[in-house]
């Protein structure tokens, strides 16, 4: 069987994931829709700074490979992270850059002109791409110019300033279905379904729901929640990684890259608590590089959730911080400023702008922010070729990998249900999923796992559409009903909160923006970096008021033209939900593995937690439940993570398999 | 795993800033029009500043708060924002009377004493929305027109692209972050508003897409568009409408050297235009 002309695909998203998604399908010749907030070029990717993972010629001839790549993420997300999926990704990765630099993407060029790399967290080995530190814009540009080129050949056509209100979702249990979308063209206010054989969420994560985070406006995470309330799954929630170096404003955190310390960048406070001296006055010995002190192996460049509780240990524990303020230096001043504006002319750019100092010369003060979401839309594969009879165990530089990178290992390629939630029919790619990262995201990968998504698993989506969308359900064919159901929904949502604006009254109690405001505070104390049992049920009981307040929540314009407050109070509501859903997984993860790290269980429990925390939404009384499911570690044993600690007793968890 | 204490949970992510400043307000009068062919009017929003503050934490505020300075309650004011960190191009608007992303502005450098005045407009040479937020599609469209892309034979593996001399790529790369703002085309005379779809073609299509065409031409497989794109740049709307005004570089938020690009852009109409002249290619 193959597909029909009138067959289309729904993507929503036009972030790295979106675009990539775009193009492959695109390029099958199956027509595409393509639904984003914003200008597909302005969405969130476009933030990105320090680079794309991947291993390359030089690496391999310094012991390094796609399996060390692979091993890394799979150890820097704790074990957390699905196995097969990541060897693909690991192992696709270099036909990716590849692919980048055909496109035209300035990446960083050697005096010979070959690709520049640098040195990223979580590895030892130089493995990142980059386009001086704006790398995210660079390939969003590049992604987005050929999404263009089949816009202009009719294959996509671009819904821009339209918001993804809810799946259509055709049959029950079982048999059910995604076939469209219902979605809102924020200029008109217009709410309209449209018909699709597959729909691909790329909508990217859900920093807004901490209130400042690194994230653009748009990453409130509404539309995942709509899905998850829809009935899709959502996976590890808990799992928030906290960025360890950005700079704090009133309306955002803006982030400093890894790629600082990849750099050459180093973390210190002075040696004396709450020294005033300028830090150019303050000499080499009375420096603390607690870093490089503590991990001599990756020194500033362990994982993040590594160095933000750091951070927090010497700003809040010992009060080590700088001035006696939960901050520290990260400093670059001891590099030429020249190659710093090659290799870094973004964020310096960024840091003069905001903070009104030159870090080429003053070393930057830096906090700890959210940034990313490993959890997200539960999403599953088919296994590759590889399957060992048991793990492997730990991989040594240079010597012999267990299996090569031929393309199929990981994941069966083109398998319809690669990356497709729970719901037959929709996938999620990008953030907004929950594969690859584990419990916490080695920096420069999320680049590489969102275009992974869309150009591997596009291909799935495409063959699903052709193969096993059988006629009589093809969206063309369905009945109008089932689609009108969900835009009466909808517009219902809409009309009782235009009709909430006539009832006046400036109280804050039900101020949409005054309740996001204290969602985000309430999740940035209770969820983020330290983690204990009573403040997480303290959370969820606030929680609970906050969703009171909202469903009393009055707007303040009752336009019927461009209400841009109307989408935002709409994703409030979305947004506290999936913040319960955050909390209640925080409390019943009672162990500490990667980002999550809990006050009352320190150590990792693999008996049991090695395990997907996934949660499933009941409709019908507003509640949450939350299922454990097997991690796939076929292909290695977990071991202790421990980075090479040096200290009294440097790890304390106990691992149940970690003899390998 | 370090000793992390419970009771100081909270205090991290948000750093506390020692010395609150000095509590101050700052005045914001907003050009505000409800929506396409309504009429504008002004208003204004007493805002308090906090640290850090910029024109979108004002706007912000403002939104949660929308009370004029008589103490009249109006809806929030309606403006495009994205990253808010300068590179997605969304927050272009016309402050004081310069067009810039205000993201970048902020209030302690811009405005720094008590009760300074800021005044908010849409830009002129787009189509408004609502109040701040205007409709950039025709730059788009034009990006679409010179075909700014380059022509890859898809996107399964084919090895690397071109090796790049490093100068060349740094050059590339400072054409490569624009990011559509439009600011250069707001702010140049000979870029007018047109708001209908069928005059686009015929109109100038500005500072910014010469600049990216430049950009693609420069590229060993963009390369092969070259003479499509000089085409439709040494037509109507094309190279020949630029007056050398400068206005462009001067706001490019990036610093994009607009002018050199308009330069090698019009050169390269030339040439090509003799070379058709001559050989009726
Ligand atoms: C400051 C910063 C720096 C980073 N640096 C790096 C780095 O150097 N390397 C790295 O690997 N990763 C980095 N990351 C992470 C990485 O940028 C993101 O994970 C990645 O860009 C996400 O891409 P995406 O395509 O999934 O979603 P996004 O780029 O967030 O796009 C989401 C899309 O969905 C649309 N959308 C959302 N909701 C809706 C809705 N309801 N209706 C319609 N459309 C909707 C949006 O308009 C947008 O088009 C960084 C992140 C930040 C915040
Ligand atoms: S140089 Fe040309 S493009 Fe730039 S402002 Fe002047 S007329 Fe406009
Ligand atoms: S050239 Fe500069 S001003 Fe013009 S759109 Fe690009 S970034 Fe904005
Ligand atoms: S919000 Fe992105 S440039 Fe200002």
């Amino acid at each position: 069987m193959s597909g029909s002309a009138n067959q289309r695909i729904a993507i929503v998203g036009g972030g790295l994931a979106g675009l990539a998604a775009a193009v492959r399908i695109a390029e099958s010749g199956m027509h595409a829709d393509l639904f984003s907030l914003v200008p597909v070029k302005r969405s969130h990717s476009v933030c990105a700074q320090g680079g794309i993972n991947a291993c390359n010629d030089i690496a391999r001839q310094q012991g390094y490979s796609e399996y060390e790549h692979f091993d890394e993420t799979i150890y820097g997300g704790d074990y957390l992270g699905d196995q097969h999926p990541v060897l693909e990704m690991a192992n696709w990765a270099p036909r990716i850059i590849d692919l980048l630099d055909r496109m035209g993407v300035p990446f960083n060029r050697t005096s010979e002109g070959f690709r520049d790399l640098r040195l990223f967290g979580g590895s030892l080995f130089k493995r990142t791409h980059f386009s001086g530190a704006t790398t995210g814009q660079q390939l969003l540009y590049a992604l987005d110019e050929q999404v263009r080129r089949y816009e202009a050949e009719g294959l996509v056509k671009k819904y821009e300033f339209w918001e993804f209100l809810w799946p259509v979702i055709d049959g029950e249990g079982e048999n059910s279905r995604c076939v469209g979308i219902v979605a809102q063209d924020l200029r008109t206010m217009q709410i309209r379904s449209f018909r699709a054989d597959a729909v691909v969420m790329a909508t990217g994560g859900p920093g807004l729901v901490f209130g400042k985070s690194t994230n653009s406006v748009m990453c409130n995470g509404g539309a995942a929640s709509r899905c998850y309330q829809a009935g899709a799954w959502y996976a590890n929630p808990e799992m928030i990684q906290v960025h360890p170096t950005a700079i704090p404003g009133a309306d955002k955190c803006r982030l400093m890259s890894e790629s600082a310390r990849g750099e050459g960048g180093r973390v210190w406070v002075p040696r004396k608590p709450g020294d005033s001296r300028k830090p150019s006055q303050i000499p080499e010995t009375e420096r603390w590089y607690f870093l490089e002190e503590k991990y001599p192996k990756y020194g500033n460049l362990v994982p993040r959730d590594i160095a933000t509780r750091e951070i927090f240990d010497v700003c809040v524990n010992q009060g080590m911080g700088v001035g006696g303020g939960n901050m520290v230096y990260l400093d670059l001043t001891h590099k030429d400023p020249e190659y710093l504006t090659t290799k870094l002319g973004g964020i310096m750019e960024i840091y003069e702008k905001f903070v009104g100092e030159d870090p080429r010369y003053t070393p930057m003060k830096i906090f700890p922010a959210v940034h990313y979401s490993m959890g997200g839309l539960w999403t599953t594969f088919t296994k590759g070729s590889y399957n060992p009879e048991t793990p492997y165990g730990s991989h040594k530089s240079g010597t012999a990998t267990p299996i090569d990178s031929e393309p199929g290992r990981g994941m069966a390629i083109g398998a319809t249900n690669n990356a497709m939630t729970n719901i037959p029919g929709l996938y999620a790619f990008g953030e907004v999923n929950f594969a690859y990262h584990g419990a916490t995201r080695l920096g420069a990968n999320a680049l590489l796992s969102c275009i992974f998504d869309g150009l591997f698993c596009g291909l799935g989506v495409v063959n699903y559409v052709k193969d096993e969308v059988t006629p009589e359900h093809r969206a063309e064919n369905l009945h109008a009903s089932i689609y009108d159901r969900v835009v009466k929904q909808e517009q219902d949502k809409v009309d009782r909160l235009v009709q909430s604006a006539s009832q006046g009254g400036s109280d804050p109690q039900t101020n949409p923006y005054q309740i996001a405001r204290e969602l985000g505070d309430e999740m940035t104390a209770a969820c983020t970096v330290v983690k204990t049992h009573d403040r997480l049920t303290k959370c969820i009981e606030n929680l609970r008021q906050l969703r009171d307040r909202y469903n009393r929540v009055r707007l303040s314009d009752d336009a019927i033209w461009t209400n841009q407050s109307l989408s935002f109070t709409r994703a409030t509501g979305d947004m506290i939900i999936l913040a319960e859903l955050i909390a209640l997984a925080s409390l019943e993860r009672k162990e500490s593995r990667g980002s999550h790290y809990r006050l009352d269980f320190p150590e990792r429990d693999d008996a049991n937690f090695l395990k997907t925390c996934t949660g499933e939404y009941d409709p019908a009384t507003g509640s949450h439940r939350i299922l454990w499911r097997e991690v796939d570690t076929s292909l290695v044993k977990p071991r202790a993570r421990t980075y090479g600690k040096v200290e009294a007793a440097p790890e304390k968890k106990t691992i149940a398999t970690a003899n390998a | 795993m370090t000793n992390l204490s419970e009771e100081k949970t909270t205090p991290m992510i948000a750093p506390n800033t020692p010395e609150p400043a000095k509590s101050r307000t700052v005045r914001f009068r907003i050009k505000r029009t409800d929506g396409p062919g309504k009429n504008s009017r002004w208003e204004s929003f007493d805002v308090p500043v906090e640290p850090g503050a910029n024109v979108i934490s004002c706007l912000q505020y403002i939104a949660a708060n929308p009370v004029t300075i008589e103490g009249k309650k109006t809806t929030p004011v309606v403006w495009d924002s994205g990253c808010l960190e300068e590179v997605c191009g969304a927050c272009s608007m016309v402050i004081n009377g310069r067009v810039r992303q205000s993201c970048s502005c902020l209030i302690d450098q811009y405005a720094p004493n008590d009760g300074d005045v800021i005044t908010l407009e849409p830009m002129t040479k787009f189509p408004v929305i609502r109040d701040l937020w205007v409709d950039r599609e025709r730059l788009f469209y034009h990006l679409r027109k010179i075909q700014a892309w380059v022509p890859i034979d898809g996107t399964y593996s084919r090895g690397p692209g071109p090796r790049e001399d490093p100068e060349h790529q740094q050059m590339r790369y400072k054409l490569s972050t624009c990011m559509s703002c439009g600011c250069c085309l707001e702010a140049c005379p000979q870029y007018t508003l047109e708001e209908h779809e069928e005059k686009w073609d015929e109109a100038f299509v500005g500072a910014a897409v010469l600049s990216q065409a430049r950009y693609f031409n420069e590229h060993e497989t963009g390369k092969r568009l070259k003479s499509l794109r000089l085409d439709v740049l040494s037509g109507p709307g094309g190279v020949n409408d630029c007056g050398n005004a400068q206005n462009c570089v001067k706001v490019c938020p990036k610093e994009i050297p607009l002018t050199e690009s308009i330069a090698a852009i019009g050169r390269s109409t030339t040439l090509h235009s003799i070379t058709k002249f001559f050989t009726g290619k």
